[in-house]
């Protein structure tokens, strides 16, 4: 029985792993790949790719692998991204396949379903995966639901309500337009509704994501080769995380070290120096995935004297204030916020603290209430239908968005059917002869 | 003893389409009821159609059904609801002459050659091992059948209720069904109590209609039936008032002698079809609610006031009446009252609207836990259609919720049960786009020739709009508008939508348009003005299709599944679905709870 559609997900190594598999299934999985890659590659080998983001941005050089169904783990044609397991990067290609048509992310236990389905899992395999894809899915459930912090699911409730509300008038006008208590319905006032719910949604959605008190702040620190970045690395997580040396272009890869400072997670990451003249292959690759992580970090920290790349939350250095001095020096400390020695631990204090500011704006605030990824999807999905519930002038139009909003906290919370519209239209409203 | 494919008890608007159709497919059919007179009446309101239910309407019309024939019949008030909002919610609705319509209803059973009407009490069915026979009348009478569909109404253990009064009876004036509602109990089937309720009959010659505002019938020559062409009967009008303080304090001051509030009723009534008792009871800020006041027939005085039922003592009945503008003098000919009956609750039932335990046994209409006629009579096509279809070994019915209200009805029913009377809303079906009172010939008419109930007539009407459909359609495609900005071509139909033109009233600048059949027309122009949102939604059904496709048979042991709480099993147990899409639509049952079933099916499979 084949689905139209096409799933993914990441499906092992939860970021920081070293590796991270980005699974798709389904029809549309290798037109996919083909858009990520820009190329086809053959059925069943394996090859190192180059995955870009839509500005033509080098997002990653995964390993690819393609299968075609049925002879597939899931029956249908899969592909497999083997990807560098940073957050960011993690981040930056779900988001990318989430654009593309057909495409969307797997709901729990998808995968094992279709695989099931189309028999690619043998019974005793499947015996004891009914209770534990009961259970997975309803830890999944609980962690969607968040229901850690009972905020979330208080204020999804509350916007589902006032869905239901809304839904309800419009299903009253309707059902129940020759009601005098009813009425012509005011198709105004019910845009101006879903307004106001949409922008309580985006409110919400620009509130800083919980993930990040959980995972940690990204704090990508980047510049110019030589320019102590490293250095600045290992005086921050007190330990030789990563390789320093006189040698320009000593760091290649993103070294990632989670830190845990003044009670607040980060993830610092040191990245290839950047510059312009690399005639290396393997040091443009870093060069490109040093810029990619510091425009996906939640806080830059520039080491140049350069203007750094746009960033909303920038630090500005002059590094290795121990040994130098002249012009060029003075302007590198008039344009910093601080200035640094790691080898002395001068000013080290100092950024820190400014790191630390930066931070406490971008995590949610103690007793306020965070969304996590799978909650902030779904909510973002409700308030586009409401935003296209405002563009329609047909009542019957209006109501048809409003299904799709109510749909989608459907998926979050499993609850909300007819009925509890129904209840909620004849709670409200003097209907009936 | 007499021998039969089908025997429907019960003449009203269940059983009457439960027998036609039956008749239609080829089955001998004995319709046995109480009295040839009720054959065809209307308990309550004479109204027929209206929001969903006009879509039901033409729904049983798809299927060659008799309701819309007779409804244009005896049709005098029409009135198209929700003209000013999207086709797809339109509701047809018609003020019936209870008279002409019965006596409509009773000219078409006649004319079916297969139908034997017999009068008299159905006390008790017959079985053999577990299926059904055939049933015994009161009088003794054997009559035997491999199918029975069961129409009681409100009579099983009907019972009236006025003020202090009560007394045993299915509609005022007409006997309960006492012995067959007890067999029916005694044979395991789960029944319990509903409550509706009906105002008090106006004399019209004692009401003030100078004062009030008055409503007239739809000029817009439009019909129930497509193929009835024209109006019938003169057209009268209705007129409305409303309810006031001194009303209210009237009503207020009644309340402990109705029996809704004194605990002699505690069944539930519909929360849509509220008694003037409750409206004030429960929504006490209001200061006025509105009653219709629609006349009952042309040979009749008679007029329902619409938004008042009741079942207070007559004294405050009167009292109420006479303190409504219009009504001061106004005369009540019959008081209102409320009755409680017994259903049996449609978890019992499958797709077929046939009894699980007992083969051969049909239920349809309001002995299943529905309200109104139109509810009814598309019940009694379905259990009819599959009463022949058991009894003529031919494959099942079923109507799906995707393609019709029906097939919402039936689902919604047979997996969610009841906790009030249940009534069509467009509110119900999320395909509702899709599903248009515009278009129930389209939708339908494959699977209603199919099944093989529709006559020669029909089947001419429905080739000949076919036709008028794909000229439409090529007009409507290939004529590119003549202007557009930036020399862009559109088709016609693009262009008129873009307008906001409807299509009937395109014809002076498109005279190929004059030409078509406005019928079809409109029903082309929502294809095209939903086509984007139509296409979604047939993705989305795509989607769930493969859910449909995997049957659970009939003794799946759901408690053995691990994983799944009580409270399901006990849910999935009383509705016993029949496919996975079905379970899925059951309140309470979550994607893992699926999962977890479909892996034990394919191990019980294997
Ligand atoms: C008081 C009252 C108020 C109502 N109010 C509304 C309303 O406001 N709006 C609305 O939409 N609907 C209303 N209805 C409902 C509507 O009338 C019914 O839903 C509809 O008529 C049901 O159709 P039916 O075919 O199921 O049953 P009915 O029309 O009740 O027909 C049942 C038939 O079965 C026959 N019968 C029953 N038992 C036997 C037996 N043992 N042997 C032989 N014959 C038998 C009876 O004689 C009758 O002909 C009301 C009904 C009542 C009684
Ligand atoms: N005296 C002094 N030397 C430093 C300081 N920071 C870095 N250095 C030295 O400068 C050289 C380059 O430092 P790295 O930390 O490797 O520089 P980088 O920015 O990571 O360089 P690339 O990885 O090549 O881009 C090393 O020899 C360091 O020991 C500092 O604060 N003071
Ligand atoms: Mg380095």
């Amino acid at each position: 029985m084949g689905h139209d559609d096409t799933i993914f997900a990441l499906s092992s190594g939860a970021p920081p792993a070293a590796i991270a598999v980005v699974r798709i299934s389904g029809p549309a999985a290798t037109e996919a790949l083909n858009d990520l890659i820009g190329m086809d590659i053959p059925a069943r080998s394996p090859r190192v790719v180059t995955v870009k983001g839509t500005q033509g941005n080098i997002i990653d050089r995964p390993l690819a692998l393609r299968f075609a169904g049925p002879a597939s783990a899931t029956g249908e044609d899969v592909v497999e991204l083997h990807l560098h397991g940073g957050r960011a990067v993690v981040d930056a290609v779900l988001a990318r396949l989430g654009e593309l048509d057909g495409l969307r992310q797997a709901e729990p236990g998808e995968f094992t379903r279709r695989a099931f389905e189309n028999g690619r899992l043998d019974l005793l395999e499947a015996e004891g995966l009914a209770d534990l894809l009961a259970a997975e899915t309803e830890t999944q459930r609980r962690q969607a639901m968040g229901f850690a912090s009972g905020g979330v699911s208080q204020a999804v409730a509350a916007w589902q309500d006032e869905c239901l509300t809304i839904a309800a008038r419009i299903e009253a006008a309707i059902d129940f337009s020759d009601e005098d208590d009813v009425g012509d319905a005011d198709v105004a006032a019910i845009h101006m509704a879903c307004a106001a719910l949409a922008a309580k949604l985006a409110a919400w959605l620009d509130r800083p994501p919980a993930e990040r008190l959980r995972d940690g702040i990204t704090v990508a620190i980047a510049g110019p080769p030589n320019a102590g970045k490293s250095t600045l690395l290992n005086a921050i997580a007190q330990r030789e995380a990563a390789i320093t040396a006189p040698t320009a272009g000593t760091t290649r890869d993103i070294v990632e070290v989670p830190v845990a400072i003044g009670g607040i997670a980060y993830r610092f990451a040191d990245t290839a120096g950047l510059r312009d003249d690399s005639d290396d292959a393997v040091e443009a690759i870093g060069i490109a995935r040093a810029l990619a992580a510091a425009a996906e970090a939640d806080i830059l920290v520039w080491l140049g004297s350069d203007d750094p790349p746009t960033h909303s939350a920038t630090i500005r250095i002059a590094a290795q204030a121990d040994r130098r001095s002249g012009v060029e020096w003075d302007m590198a400390v008039d344009a910093a916020d601080v200035v640094v020695s790691a080898l002395t631990g001068e000013g080290m204090a100092a950024l820190l603290d400014a790191i630390a500011g930066r931070a406490r704006d971008l995590l949610p605030r103690e007793g306020d209430v965070a969304l996590n990824r799978r909650q902030r999807d779904t909510l973002a999905d409700v308030a586009a239908a409401l935003d296209d519930a405002q563009c329609a002038r047909d009542l019957l139009i209006v109501a048809e968005h409003l299904r799709s909003a109510m749909s989608a906290f459907d998926r979050l919370t499993g609850r909300a059917r007819t009925e509890d519209m129904l209840d909620a239209l004849f709670g409200r409203f003097c209907i009936g002869k | 003893m007499d021998n039969f494919d089908v025997i429907v008890v019960g003449g009203g608007h269940a059983g009457c389409e439960a027998a036609a159709v039956a008749a239609r497919i080829g089955a001998r059919v004995a319709l046995v009821t109480f009295s040839r007179e009720t054959i065809g009446a209307m308990s309550c309101n004479p109204a027929i159609g209206g929001l969903g239910k006009g879509h039901l309407v033409r729904e049983v019309d798809a299927y060659d059904g008799l309701i819309a024939r007779a409804a244009d019949a005896a049709a005098i008030h029409y009135r198209m609801l929700n003209m000013s909002k999207g086709a797809a919610v339109r509701g047809p609705r018609v003020q019936a002459d209870r008279v002409l319509f019965a006596a409509a209803i009773q000219a078409m059973i006649a004319r079916e050659a297969n139908i034997t009407v017999i009068e008299g009490e159905a006390e008790a069915l017959t079985l053999d091992d577990d299926a059904v026979s055939g049933l015994v009348m009161a009088d003794g009478r054997l009559l035997s059948a491999p199918a029975v569909v069961l129409a009681a109404g409100t009579f099983l253990g009907g019972r009236l209720y006025r003020g202090e009064w009560s007394g045993a009876g299915g509609r005022t004036g007409e006997r309960a069904a006492t012995a067959l509602g007890k067999q029916l109990r005694d044979l395991g089937l789960p029944v319990a109590r509903l409550k509706t309720g009906t105002p008090p009959r106006l004399d019209g010659r004692t009401i003030d209609w100078a004062a009030l505002v008055r409503q007239e019938s739809d000029a817009d020559p439009w019909t129930m039936a497509p193929e009835t062409r024209a109006r019938r009967n003169p057209q009268l009008f209705c007129a409305i008032t409303r309810t006031n303080e001194a009303t209210h304090e009237i009503v207020r001051g009644g309340l402990d002698r109705s029996p809704l509030f004194s605990g002699a009723i505690d069944a539930k009534g519909p929360r849509y079809c509220p008694s003037i008792e409750d409206k004030i009871h429960r929504f006490a800020d209001r200061d006025g609610h509105q009653i219709f006041l629609e006349p009952e027939g042309l040979a009749t005085h008679l007029v329902y006031p619409n938004g008042i039922s009741t079942s207070l003592p007559d004294d405050v009945q009167r009292a109420m009446i006479n303190s409504i503008a219009g009504l001061e003098g106004a005369e009540i000919a019959v008081p209102g009252y409320a009755v409680e009956y017994d259903h049996v609750d449609p978890r019992c039932l499958d797709r077929r609207l046939g009894v699980r335990a007992i083969p051969g046994l049909f239920c349809a209409g309001q002995i299943i836990g529905t309200t109104g006629y139109e509810e009814a009579a598309a019940l009694g096509l379905a259990a009819g259609a599959n009463a022949a279809a058991t009894a003529l070994g031919r494959d099942a019915v079923h109507f799906d919720r995707t393609t019709s209200y029906l097939g919402v009805m039936i689902d919604d029913l047979i997996l969610q049960g009841v906790s009030e009377p249940y009534r069509m809303l467009t509110a119900r079906a999320e395909y509702r786009l899709r599903l248009r009172a515009d278009n129930a010939w389209t939708r339908l008419g494959e699977h209603a020739e199919a099944v093989g109930c529709l006559s020669e007539r029909r089947l001419d009407a429905l080739a000949a709009h076919r036709t008028a459909l794909t000229e439409v359609a090529t007009l409507i495609d290939g004529v590119a508008a003549t202007s557009s900005r930036n020399g862009e071509r559109r088709s016609l139909g693009d262009a008129l939508i873009q307008q906001d033109i409807a299509f009937r009233d395109a014809g002076d600048d498109h005279p190929a348009l004059a030409a078509c059949d406005p019928v079809a027309l409109d029903e082309i122009e929502s294809d095209l003005r939903y086509g984007p949102y139509l296409a979604r939604q047939e993705a989305e059904i795509r989607a769930l299709a493969a859910n449909e496709r995997i049957a659970i048979p009939d003794d799946f042991d759901f408690a053995g599944v691990g994983g799944l709480s009580n409270e399901m099993i006990e849910r999935l147990d009383a509705a016993r679905p029949e496919t996975l899409g079905m379970m899925g639509r059951i309140a309470g049952i979550t994607p893992a709870a699926l999962t977890a079933v479909l892996v034990r099916l394919r191990r019980v499979a294997a």
